[in-house]
């Protein structure tokens, strides 16, 4: 694996199946009374977010917590990019704290990138989210629970997403999510299509190695897992569709259409759900929606991510939580 | 009275010859007999250019002095063989009256590294709204004939056709930076394949093709003469070409960067590569270079933009827009259009000099090479290789996007009325001579 983690595509398959088995392994750490390993003692972890999103920093949070890291919450909301230098400054000073990684949240498509190319700081940098550009972390726990749905906890052991056919539908012009499934999947061996009106895909993505389609009916038969992408009632204000209604009749997921998926085939949401929007009630609390699954798969593939960025390359099997030294040392995470 | 004798410079790329230079004015051409007392300038295996004129230059001042002056800009142009510039009108305050225009000349006579010859605003306050008073410019002591509102485009239609209609009188042109506004809110860089990839809101080539497929019918309709700033896609070649084999009065400009660079350098997320309109494809570079070499685009210019540090040193979206472009203009037509074989000397000569003063109406600047003529000349060394170091840039910015990049050639003398501004690749600092009334006659 390289250095960093700030776009789905720099994973190979290996990298990718590597992570996702380590998650498993981690995951079943969460079922033990003491949830701790002692793997990032010491080392210094800072999310820092320039965009609001509790959830995904809770979860990196959890996964940083649970291997014994050190964690600093930077929230540098409010340094909109309108401050041009303030990505430089605020890198410069996580790396005189001493930042191991950095994990980041922006809304700038490639400050990831710039943090991590720049120079500025030498921490690992892993991407919580950039613009409309990537969330590598989001598409791993997608793909972890994916496979854990299609092959089981331990038939998905070592094995990708090969000849599985996943659709994500909705608003993929602006969607990171999109994006870093598209990357994440193919190279997982999926065969991903990709469904939305035609205002909402951008302009170049005929190259990317998927299916593009305008027509949810005909693709979800042929559906394993079909992931719905929430959809902003703001884009309606750009023109991309006329109203909501048009959107959900056109493009929702409701019980008839779900009716339409084979019986295996699963609904996934990167939430926040817009209910009745892109996908109805009905459908959201279903068996087959994967939303609260996802959640917890973002913790364990999060763990895996920091655990094989910092901690070393091989997989946890055999250390477990019983290696800590008894009395364990108070935490020390700070919070500013 | 002071004399010149350059030695062995092959003018235009021809055969090695002799210049005189006496007072300003080449009074000798070929095999110089008598020049006792003369300066002696030894340019064997140089190439003599006449001086290069540049339609774009953003020179910043007034209001953004922190990252170009007059002075330095000019200083900039001359080490990049320039003896004349277009000072773009978007400054603060914009150069949308008589008193800021007669401003930046009086700057320029004062520096005396480059004529500068001020563009006017089309609009006050560049708003789009309401014609600045483009007589008022024209009849100052800066003699404007080219407005523009670059950095904006005139986008309404009547605005635009009252503009080109209004400057006949004084045989004006409207330079058109061609972006139609609402199909590039938020624009990011060139949308397309790597926009796609990258998450960068897309600047589509259709949203420059459309306003310069209107304005050259605009033009056409009301014959005055339009010029389109930057030219930057294949189409908007196409349009160019369309409105030149039915005899419409336009004419265009490609700048350096967009003859060599590609959408793909934005992959670094690097701001230096970001500029407006954005850096397109291959087949955009590839169309660009025909274009200019078969005359469809008459000239290169550089669309020089200077910004400090902090506007580059960050992440992509918060970044400025614009690269510096005089100090490696040449370099850059020498590596994309003369060693590829697409142009001859001579026809660099016509497009970064003849024909940018011509579209300018400037009449001491872009003459030929010939006895009688101002000594605007540039000595050129096409031998010389080595990579861009920003460091040694006269210009105030740094923001080249070719650091390190490896490109041809370099000026080791320009002449601005038989003086030398540069000498032996270095900038002097000879007291400013006032120029001979008016760059203009
Ligand atoms: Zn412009």
């Amino acid at each position: 694996m390289k250095r960093h983690l700030i776009s789905a595509a720099d994973l190979t398959r290996d990298d990718a199946v590597l992570i996702l088995d380590t998650a498993e392994e981690l995951a079943r750490l969460s079922d033990r009374p003491i949830k701790k390993l002692p793997t990032l003692r010491g080392r210094t972890v800072v999310t820092l977010f320039f965009e609001d999103s509790t959830r995904t920093r809770i979860s990196f949070e959890a996964a940083a917590k649970r291997l014994s890291a050190d964690v600093i919450n930077f929230s540098a909301k409010g340094s909109s990019v309108s401050k041009g230098e303030s990505l430089k400054d605020t890198a410069q000073t996580l790396e005189a704290m001493g930042a191991d990684a950095v994990i980041i949240r922006h809304g700038a498509s490639g400050a990831p990138y710039r943090l991590a190319t720049s120079g500025w700081i030498d921490a690992a940098v892993i991407n919580a989210g950039d613009g409309t550009h990537q969330h590598p972390t989001q598409a791993l726990l997608d793909a972890f629970t994916v496979r854990r749905r299609l092959l089981g906890p331990d038939g998905g052991l070592g094995r990708d997403l090969s000849g599985r056919r996943i659709t994500i539908t909705g608003d993929i012009l602006h969607s990171r999510v999109a994006r870093s499934n598209v990357d994440l999947l193919s190279t997982l061996g999926a065969e991903v299509t990709l469904v939305g009106p035609p205002t909402l895909f951008p302009v170049g993505a005929e190259g990317w190695p998927c299916e593009i389609s305008y027509d949810l009916d005909a693709v979800l038969p042929k559906s394993d897992a079909v992931m719905m992408l929430r959809v902003q009632r703001e884009r309606m204000g750009g023109a991309f569709f006329p109203t909501e209604r048009e959107y959900a009749r056109r493009y929702g997921l409701d019980g008839a259409r779900m009716a339409r998926m084979p019986a295996h085939a699963v609904v996934m949401h990167p939430g926040p759900m817009n209910r009745g929007m892109e996908i109805t009630a009905e459908v959201a609390d279903s068996p087959r929606c994967t939303a609260v699954e996802q959640v917890t798969a973002g913790v364990s593939v999060r763990m895996a991510v920091l655990y094989l960025l910092l901690g070393g390359a091989q997989p946890p099997a055999g250390q477990t939580p019983a290696a800590e030294p008894r009395g364990a040392r108070p935490r020390t995470e700070e919070n500013h | 009275m002071s004399k010149t004798l350059i030695r062995g410079a092959r003018v235009l790329g021809g055969a090695p010859q002799e210049v005189l230079i006496e007072n300003g004015v080449v009074t000798a051409l070929g095999t110089v007999a008598e020049a006792g007392g003369a300066t002696v300038i030894e340019a064997a295996g140089r190439i003599l250019l006449p001086g290069l004129v540049d339609l774009h230059t953003h020179l910043r001042e007034p209001g953004r002095e922190d990252s170009e002056t007059v002075r330095t800009g000019t200083r900039a142009a001359a080490r990049g063989g320039y003896t004349a510039v277009h000072a773009m009108a978007n400054t603060f305050p914009v150069a949308d009256t008589a008193g800021v225009v007669e401003q930046v000349w009086r700057l320029g006579r004062e520096a005396g590294y480059c004529d500068v010859q001020p563009v006017g605003a089309v609009t006050v306050g560049l708003e789009g709204k309401q014609l600045a008073e483009l007589g008022a410019m024209h009849d100052s002591a800066a003699g404007v004939t080219v407005f523009s509102d670059d950095g904006k485009c005139v986008d309404d239609a009547v605005i635009m056709r009252r503009a080109l209609e209004y400057v006949k009188a004084f045989d004006g042109v409207i330079a058109q930076h061609a972006q139609e506004p609402r199909l590039t809110e938020g624009a990011q860089m060139n949308e397309g394949t790597v926009s796609a990839e990258l998450g960068l809101a897309g600047w589509p080539a259709v949203a420059e093709e459309s306003v310069i497929a209107r304005d050259v019918l605009l033009a056409a309709h009301v014959g005055s003469r339009v010029h389109i700033c930057h030219l930057s896609t294949a189409g908007s070649v196409e349009i160019v070409r369309w409105a030149k084999s039915r005899g419409m009065p336009v004419t265009a400009e490609v700048t350096p960067h967009h003859l060599l660079l590609t959408d793909e350098l934005v992959r670094s997320y690097d701001p230096v590569y970001k500029v407006n309109p954005p850096l397109r494809t291959e087949a955009d570079v590839r169309a660009l270079r025909e274009a200019l070499a078969d005359g469809t685009i008459d000239v290169v210019a550089t669309d020089h933009a200077p910004h400090p540090q902090e506007d580059k040193d960050c992440e992509w979206a918060a970044a400025a827009m614009g690269m510096l472009g005089l100090e490696t203009a040449l370099s850059v037509v020498q590596h994309a259009m003369v060693d590829t074989g697409l142009l001859d000397w001579a026809g660099v000569a016509e497009r970064m000099s003849f024909r940018p003063a011509r579209i300018g109406r400037l009449t001491g600047q872009g003459r030929p090479v010939a006895v009688g003529e101002p000594a605007n000349l540039v000595l050129w060394d096409p031998d010389h290789r080595a990579p861009v170091e920003p460091a040694g840039f006269a210009s105030r910015s740094r923001n080249t996007p070719y650091r390190g990049r490896e490109l041809p050639g370099r000026v080791t003398h320009t002449l601005l009325r038989g003086r030398a501004t540069v000498a032996d690749g270095a900038l002097t600092d000879a007291p400013a001579d006032t120029p001979a009334d008016g760059a203009r006659a």
